[in-house]
């Protein structure tokens, strides 16, 4: 048990180093769109969720109505309706009480440094409680802060703290391949997702991308 | 705290937190097809680098392919640093620092 709490909180420590730049950015941003440090809370408990939180925050300040924010906050996080589901065959010795919890600590990056772990059968409720637990205490506490610094730093992307997303998922990507087939895969899946941005909006690229890319996967297995 | 941005806090919460519970709750709980499980496989790599491209490639919806993209630049050392270390903190560390220090000098 305390192994496996341990295993997960080094599995979350670079993550949590990434949020911080990350959650500072969106904080300061938030708080310049007129989000008090409240909302960002509740934002980041609630909701935990990158891109969705900055689209979300601009929406707001634009005086976008409820139910459009809320429904493209639906479409940006509907990717990780494919990543929940990609984890499910090796977790079936888990409870599902147990599973909703570990479910909502999904995020783009948990994901990604959790699945190695997870594909090997080596993830357990305890290495979840690490990974997600710190993944998360990380990403509110920097959202939080950067809200109360507010302003005193007034351009984030001068410092390369914007660079630090693409810098995550480059990473994580480079963890995952494993073959040539992989590479074939990711080449396919970035350049149609880039394509289809162009013709897509609210991050149905990323999804279609996704699924015709993993059906190529499959079709170049043999 | 306002209640408007505490019912959309909600909302966003509800949508959100949905995706992520129903597939794995429920696919855990069934035995599928092994053609499903093979293509299931392939989704951490092709999300990943779904969501990677156009953050490089793409600036204010349109593609940048010129030195003026720093993120792109400062994505080359990154990708090195990712495949010889597999290292997250070691390649976000470098990429943090490659990016401010293009920034530096581009403006």
């Amino acid at each position: 048990m305390k192994k496996n709490v341990i295993k997960g909180l080094k599995t979350a420590l670079p993550i949590a180093l990434g949020y911080l730049p990350l959650g500072m950015a969106f904080g300061i941003l938030a708080a310049q769109q007129g989000l008090t440090a409240l909302d960002v809370f509740f934002l980041s408990l609630l909701v935990y969720a990158g891109s969705a939180q900055f689209i979300a925050s601009a929406m707001l300040a634009s005086g976008a109505a409820a139910a459009a924010i809320i429904l493209t906050t639906f479409l940006v996080n509907l990717r990780h309706l494919l990543m929940s589901a990609s984890l499910a065959p090796f977790l079936k010795h888990i409870s599902s009480p147990v599973l909703a919890w570990i479910s909502m600590g999904i995020t783009d990056e948990t994901y990604a440094a959790g699945y190695p772990a997870a594909s090997a059968g080596k993830a357990s409720p305890a290495f979840y409680l690490g990974l997600n637990g710190l993944s998360h205490f990380s990403w509110i506490f920097s959202t939080v802060f950067g809200c109360l610094l507010r302003s005193r730093i007034p351009n984030p992307e001068k410092w390369g703290l914007d660079f630090a997303l693409p810098a995550m998922f480059i990473a994580l990507l480079f963890i995952q391949l494993k073959n040539k087939k992989d590479i074939l895969v990711a080449l396919a899946a970035g350049v149609l997702s880039a394509a289809l941005a162009f013709v897509m909006r609210d991050n149905f690229n990323i999804i279609a991308a996704t699924v015709a890319a993993a059906f190529i996967g499959v079709c170049i297995e043999k | 705290m306002r209640s408007e941005i505490l019912f959309v806090i909600i909302g966003m919460s509800m949508v959100t937190q949905l995706p992520r519970i129903i597939p794995l709750v429920v696919l855990t709980r069934m035995s599928l097809p092994p053609l499903v499980v093979r293509w299931l496989k392939h989704i951490p790599v092709a999300v990943l680098s779904a969501l990677l491209f156009p953050s490089l490639l793409l600036s204010d919806g349109r593609l940048s392919l010129s030195l003026d993209n720093t993120a792109l630049l400062a994505a080359i050392p990154c990708m090195v640093i990712a495949a010889k270390t597999k290292n997250l903190f070691l390649t976000v560390l470098t990429g943090i620092i490659i990016s401010a220090l293009l920034q530096l000098v581009w403006y």
